[in-house]
């Protein structure tokens, strides 16, 4: 099966910096992934970790600075505008502020429909409507509001509808659930499953909430300073999580049973600048098992039973308990 | 900001209704109104032809047969405040829209455009707010001499500036805004996010500053007229009777009073219907032009 989006070594640098003293940033370092036909395929990380960088530079919206991002065979980071925007009927994005990103001054129905009227699509726009609504399970009495008319939830659910107008290969879905309460993400993150199984949709999610990944992704990617540190199919990373840092996001992860035991791994110290990366391993800093090693050689990404770990001590299966602090 | 007007219709209706209520806005819309009336049926209303001369007739005060007198020619400065009022209006509202359509692509263009673009567009606004209006006009009718159009262009030019970086700013805002950024990932035309997404979010305040500037376009058009840079004799306006009755002032001040009632009257009017407006449409720029 070929894979409908390919990403090689992509990376993305922000220049910062007042003139005199401008510095090159990595907001994404090197970053390969691939997502099959009808794959979901989650990105997880901390704020700041760039993933939303990721998704806009797949999406063209961020000029790349090195790799390529091969989208249904063709690659598109180095298409012009115009060359890009037949494709971008089968590559929806949703954007993480539910209301923000639907345009203010427009009705839902006209929302809903306006990739008809961009990509110029024949059709009656008044059924479509009809079925784009019914399909995020919401009323034509919707068609007629205004965004700001709407709850944080049905306003999702439009974002949905635009979305899966022009019935995509692709949806990027960038914190699909954030700003939500929680009985209204559990309502989104069903629909978006519902509508993958009918209509076959691929789908990259982005997102720093793990119960999410979980839910609907069938692999996962766990970024950290902009790279991949743990890549594989959801359930065995879950399960066994090889890498420290994935194992001290999932034990962060707050577990709704009372009786099961929570061995947390704290991390100490901040997530450090991306202007000053550390030397070897990244995560050394504050990797509870870091060694020497790891204070002097960058870990190669390297595959582990269908994963791949970027760790120089992957850990193993029932990951070993942290080593306890040596008081300092 | 743009999410004030809920459902458009009835708020417009809303705001009518509190622009009513205000006593400052009922008087500034009754102005207006008349003044519109006058200029609209000037000539039913006028019994003379405004630029019939009749020396018989000069210097002669207020009475039934002249409502407001006549001039050094002895034309008749009822019928003539009448027909300058139809060139004071149609210059004010032609110049004003003219300002508008302008100042809104430029700003817009600058607020969208590239970076470099941006700047050189603001060199060019903040180069042409720089010249006071007088030398503007001055330097405009020495180019073009003394006509109407050469008064819409002074209005233009003083304007556009003005009009053109509240809409940059505006832009500038609303281009990273996510609903912008979505249009753009959905494969939007520059163009189309322009028309669809920004413009319909950026134009309201300057409707109402817009309204508020049309006393400062009346002034210019009365100004540039009586310097002798506006209208060409004989055809009447406010700001050429004002000049007619300003040699005579000492023995027939009537002139200068008909040239000069109706700018104010009309200048009155349209500041407090444009400053209710603002009051009653956008809060928040209370206390400010």
């Amino acid at each position: 099966m070929t894979a409908i989006l390919e990403v090689k070594y992509l990376e993305v640098t922000f220049r910062v910096g007042p003139m005199m003293r401008r510095q090159d940033l990595l907001g994404v370092a090197g970053v390969s992934f691939d997502v099959n036909p009808g794959e979901t395929f989650a990105l997880v990380g901390e704020s700041g970790s760039g993933k939303t960088t990721l998704a806009r530079a797949v999406n063209g919206l961020q000029p790349i600075s090195a790799g390529s991002v091969t989208f249904q065979g063709q690659r598109v980071d180095t298409l012009s505008v115009r060359e890009m925007k037949p494709l971008r009927r089968d590559m929806a994005m949703m954007f993480q502020d539910p209301v923000g990103s639907l345009s203010p001054r427009m009705k839902v129905g006209d929302l809903v429909t306006e990739a008809f009227r961009i990509h110029r699509v024949e059709a009656d726009l008044q059924s479509e409507t009809e079925r784009l609504l019914s399909l995020v399970g919401l009323t034509m009495d919707f068609a007629e509001r205004f965004p700001h008319q709407l709850s944080g939830g049905q306003a999702r659910r439009v974002g949905v509808a635009r979305a899966i107008a022009l019935n995509p290969k692709l949806v990027i879905a960038d914190e699909p659930t954030a700003g939500l309460d929680v009985s209204v993400q559990g309502e989104v993150l069903n629909l978006l499953g519902e509508l993958r199984e009918r209509l076959g949709l691929a789908m990259l999610i982005i997102t720093h909430n793990l119960h999410v990944v979980h839910h609907v992704a069938d692999r996962m990617a766990v970024m950290y300073l902009g790279r991949f540190v743990e890549t594989g199919p959801t359930e065995e990373v879950f399960s066994a999580p090889a890498h420290p840092y994935t194992a001290a996001l999932l034990s962060a992860n707050p577990e709704p049973d009372p009786d099961k035991a929570q061995d947390r791994i704290t991390l100490p110290s901040e997530v450090p600048s991306l202007l000053a990366r550390p030397e070897g391993c990244e995560f050394h800093t504050r990797c509870p098992w870091a060694k020497d090693k790891c204070r002097k050689v960058v870990p190669d990404a390297t595959a582990i039973n269908g994963r791949r770990v970027a760790c120089h001590y992957p850990l193993d299966e029932g990951a070993r308990p942290p080593p306890k602090k040596e008081p300092s | 900001m743009y999410a004030a007007a809920s459902d458009p219709k009835r708020a417009r209706l809303a705001a009518v209704q509190r622009l009513l209520r205000e006593p400052l806005g009922v008087f500034g819309v009754t102005l207006v109104v008349l003044m519109l009336f006058g200029a609209i049926f000037a000539d039913w209303l006028s019994i003379y032809e405004p630029n019939k001369i009749s020396p018989r007739d000069r210097f002669q005060g207020p009475s039934w047969d002249h409502l407001l007198g006549t001039d050094q020619l002895g034309r008749d400065l009822f019928s003539r405040v009448l027909h300058g009022g139809r060139i004071a209006l149609s210059v004010a509202l032609f110049s004003t829209l003219a300002s508008l359509v302008i100042g809104i692509v430029l700003g817009l263009i600058a607020g969208y455009g590239p970076r470099w673009l941006d700047n050189l567009m603001l060199l060019f606004f903040d180069s042409i707010k720089s010249f006071p209006t007088v030398m503007l006009a001055l330097a405009l009718v020495t180019l073009f001499g003394p006509s109407l159009t050469a008064v819409v262009i002074v209005v233009v030019l003083v304007n556009v500036p003005g009009y053109a970086r509240i809409i940059r700013t505006q832009t500038l805002a609303l281009k990273e805004s996510e609903f912008v950024t979505a249009a753009l990932s959905m494969g939007a035309s520059t163009p189309r996010i322009l028309r669809v997404h920004v413009m319909p979010n950026v134009v309201g305040p300057l409707l109402i500053l817009a309204s508020m500037d049309i006393p400062v376009v009346i002034a210019i058009e009365a100004g540039m007229s009586f310097l002798g840079l506006g209208v060409r004799p004989p055809t009447p306006s406010w700001g050429a009777i004002l000049n007619d009755g300003f040699t005579a002032i000492r023995d027939t001040p009537w002139i200068v009073l008909a040239g000069g009632l109706p700018i104010i009257i009309t200048t009155l009017g349209f500041t407090f219907l444009g400053e209710t407006l603002r009051d009653v449409f956008d809060p928040r720029l209370k206390g400010r032009g």
